[in-house]
């Protein structure tokens, strides 16, 4: 192949008229300067009207154009072709692991679910004052690497404890923020919130393999929220334990 | 072609409110309207935190009094008033303002993880165009700021909160547009899901337009690829006003080749704007405050120093924004999102390095005209007339708190008070009796027409190149400065482009997740609003605010202290008078406007 060429290698699949997905290889002059995906994609879609994905803000704080870029999860917007062009060529799949609606685009119904169910939301059912509640800088900065995600799934897809339970295991994403509210000082209801992830299932389906962590494009650690969950559950049930043992 | 959607073949989903769009007034107006027992939905073309309110990121302005004790609402009402360019309407900028810690605390027990100050209240920094004292007591830091995410720390809370309440939210539908009943009142949408193609008439006691703003009219701007303007435009077509259009922000800071928002919180922080020569320049074009002028002022100081051959890089076109002397703590912990975005979109790491930066279109001003509860309205006989059913909010309404110069942080407050502010007053007129007549089935037949042309196009433009044309044209011909000539000429080749606008050919005809039968109908959406703002450009003839002509270059009280009110049936604008009718103080009267 020329140098000057780029191969896309991409996923394709319109429920309406193909009964299986199939790769679909394009060809186009490599740009004169370094891309970024989604810019790909663009300049794709000019081409071929007919291919389908999401995006929306193309700076990487939406979290729309999450996707499987040469065997990784990443965001199309922020992803320069330059890092991850292997000779020449890029292959582009939907984010493994949920069901393809069409072409790039997921069906993201179980991953939000995920995040539904662990009550994303504060609780505090005390009377809240006139003004703010106070939060002193050393408890908000608690929140620093948690309350940035931005709902991409690029973790959870990327784990196979979510393939293999979607529907039982939390998954990274929905932990990470688990744990956003456990450990927001304003937040009161710490002990349901683990009581709710202490079956086998929710938490305990992680095994550290640390794919989340690898992939996320906001460079953050569920895989360290997880850890630090786990160890709340482990001393919450050793307390258990010790007030049984005493009663 | 037979294959027409007709009204009998789809189905009519009912709702006492629809609220268009979920962004951070959308979903402000549903979570007041969840809690209150209406039926209630929100449809967004996006998943909710997809919406551009993500994008915010210096923080939201208000005086809630935690940078310093003594703050008051007033200031705020005078810096905003002042930076409005005198045609914000004070009884708005005055609710804005006076109602702002009120919905500010609100977002925080809410969850709203705002960054704090040592005794840990909200942390606050300062930002352009901000006073203490009406604009005698030096600058004020008044941005309540979540790092420099405050438009994502925000937009999550908000969705977090309606998740609770149990709002509904039809996700990745897209409204077409307006249906309306013989007697002018709206009655909902025309909408489709855009993951099966279903297309529904979403039918509406009130149906409140929270769509954002338009800035893909442009080539070069800040906003994200969805800002297509398309509530505004639903009310265009339907024959409903726009106020202002010609009052687009540019935003100083927008990074060189990319356009990504570098937040005016960097020279909030003590970043400022270098030319060439290494010169502080603002410091000629504003004394006093420097790089924290209006963002007009500041905007315009740096085309002119491109413009006079002191710009930065090989071709002289852009400014540096300096940072490093802040220090890699400060950046780190106030800026990370700065920093990361420098170093993905500009390929500089601004602890070592300034940001290339250039004037970015960021900001519609304008909008659906409305009032402080919502309700868009139009002109008959002189006098403003309600439009039953229909309200807007936010980036996609004038109510008008913005004036000619929007101040950075007020967006996110305006988003907060007046979706709340809707959504507290649609329920209060429900409950007491209020509502639309039913449309007709042709009522209905006719807000489809659009939809079935665009799906029967058998040749014609293509989206993508028309697009580009239109960003084009607005981009040269409308843009920070303005010229009647100039302008001339832009208004006869829009003329064309509308010509092919109407004319798309959508060759993928298909059902499922179609997102070139979306960008067929966005573009013609950024069409009307690109109309709008080039009309209204050509009729101005002064210099107010972001409204810069060269070939007029002041101020001119006399003929335009108003509102410009732009009619899209005969496509004409006339005068509509400012309110300096305050309740709780004084009017300020216009001074002369400097920094």
């Amino acid at each position: 192949m020329l140098t000057n060429q780029l191969e896309v290698s991409m996923y394709r699949y319109n429920p309406e008229q193909d009964e299986f997905p199939y790769m679909k290889k394009y060809k186009i002059e490599k740009p004169a300067r370094d891309i970024m995906v989604l810019d790909l994609l663009h300049l794709l879609k000019e081409e071929d009207e007919s291919i389908s994905y999401r995006r929306s803000c193309r700076e990487g704080v939406c979290g729309s154009d999450g996707m499987n870029i040469n065997g990784k999860n990443g965001l199309a917007c922020i992803t320069p072709i330059s890092s991850v062009m292997k000779k020449n060529k890029i292959e582009l799949r939907p984010l493994p692991g949920l069901p393809v609606i069409r072409d790039l685009v997921v069906d993201m119904t179980e991953f939000y679910a995920q995040y539904e169910k662990i009550k994303p939301f504060l609780q505090n059912n005390t009377t809240a004052p006139e003004q703010e509640r106070l939060q002193s800088p050393e408890d908000r900065d608690k929140l620093d690497g948690l309350y940035e995600c931005i709902l991409c799934a690029c973790c959870s897809t990327s784990c196979p404890s979510f393939w293999w339970n979607p529907d039982k295991f939390v998954g990274p994403a929905a932990l990470l923020q688990a744990y956003r509210f456990i450990a927001d000082s304003r937040d009161l209801e710490t002990v349901e919130r683990l009581d709710a992830l202490s079956d086998p299932f929710s938490v305990y389906r992680c095994h550290g393999i640390m794919n989340c962590v690898s992939v996320c494009p906001k460079g953050l650690n569920p895989n360290k929220a997880i850890g630090e969950i786990k160890s709340m559950l482990l001393k919450s049930k050793k307390n258990i334990i010790t007030s049984d043992g005493t009663n | 072609m037979s294959n027409s959607i007709l009204t009998d073949n789809i189905k009519t989903i009912e709702f006492d409110a629809l609220i268009v769009g979920g962004g951070g007034s959308g979903m402000r107006a549903s979570l007041e309207l969840a809690k209150s027992g209406l039926k209630t939905a929100v449809v967004s073309k996006v998943f909710p935190t997809r919406s551009h309110t993500v994008s915010a990121q210096g923080g939201i302005t208000c005086a809630i009094a935690s940078a310093d004790p003594d703050d008051d609402w007033r200031w705020h009402m005078y810096d905003t008033v002042k930076g409005a360019d005198f045609i914000g309407d004070q009884d708005a900028i005055e609710y804005l303002c006076s109602e702002g810690p009120k919905a500010v605390f609100e977002l925080e027990h809410m969850g709203l993880p705002f960054s704090r100050f040592e005794n840990g209240r909200i942390y606050q920094r300062p930002f352009g165009g901000q006073s203490k004292d009406f604009g005698k007591g030096g600058q004020a830091a008044r941005t309540c700021a979540a790092a420099d995410r405050t438009g994502h720390a925000l937009l999550h809370t908000l969705y977090q909160n309606n998740v609770k309440e149990g709002t509904n939210f039809l996700n990745e539908w897209f409204a077409v547009d307006i249906v309306k009943n013989s007697k002018e009142e709206v009655t909902g949408v025309i909408a489709f899901s855009i993951e099966s193609g279903e297309v529904a008439y979403l039918k509406a006691q009130a149906t409140v337009m929270a769509t954002g703003g338009a800035g893909r009219i442009y080539a070069s701007t800040t906003n994200a690829l969805i800002n297509t303007g398309d509530g505004l435009a639903m009310a265009l077509r339907a024959g409903f006003p726009a106020q202002d259009m010609e009052m687009w922000q540019f935003h100083p800071t927008g990074i060189y080749g990319a356009g990504s928002l570098v937040t005016e919180g960097c020279r909030g922080e003590g970043g400022y704007l270098i030319n060439k020569d290494g010169e502080r320049f603002m410091e000629r074009y504003a004394p006093n405050v420097k790089d924290l002028a209006g963002r007009d002022v500041v905007a315009r100081s740096m085309v002119l120093e491109i413009l006079e051959g002191r710009g930065c890089g090989e071709n002289a076109d852009h400014i540096f924004l300096k940072l490093d002397h802040l220090g890699a703590d400060v950046l780190n912990s106030k800026l990370p999102g700065i920093c990361e975005l420098s170093r993905t979109f500009a390929h500089v790491d601004p602890i070592y390095e300034p940001i290339p930066v250039v004037p970015t279109c960021h900001y519609m001003m304008g909008g659906t005209p409305t009032n402080v509860n919502g309700q868009a309205f139009r002109r008959i006989n002189g006098n403003d007339s309600i439009i039953s059913g229909l309200f807007a909010a936010g980036e996609a309404a004038c109510v008008s708190v913005h004036g000619a110069n929007r101040l950075g942080g007020n967006s996110l407050l305006d988003l907060v008070v007046f979706g709340r502010a809707t959504g507290m007053h649609i329920q209060e007129e429900l409950k007491s009796g209020g509502g639309v007549e039913s449309s007709s089935k042709g009522d209905i037949d006719a807000s489809l027409e659009r939809l079935n042309k665009l799906n029967e196009s058998t040749s014609g433009y293509e989206t993508a190149s028309v697009k580009r044309e239109l960003q084009e044209c607005m981009q040269n011909y409308f843009g920070v400065f303005r010229r009647g000539d100039f302008m001339e000429k832009g208004l006869n080749e829009l003329a064309e482009i509308r010509h092919k606008v109407d004319n798309l050919h959508l060759k993928d005809k298909s059902s499922a997740f179609n997102t070139s039968r979306v960008e067929a109908i966005e573009l013609q959406n950024l069409f009307e609003v690109a109309e709008a703002t080039a009309v209204s450009a050509f009729e101005r003839n002064e210099s107010r605010g972001a409204h810069a002509r060269d070939d007029f270059p002041d101020r001119d009280d006399d003929n335009w202290l108003c509102h410009s009110f732009y009619d899209p049936i005969n496509k004409k604008v006339s005068k509509r008078e400012v309110n300096f009718a305050p309740t709780k103080v004084d009017a300020f009267p216009p001074i002369v406007r400097t920094y």
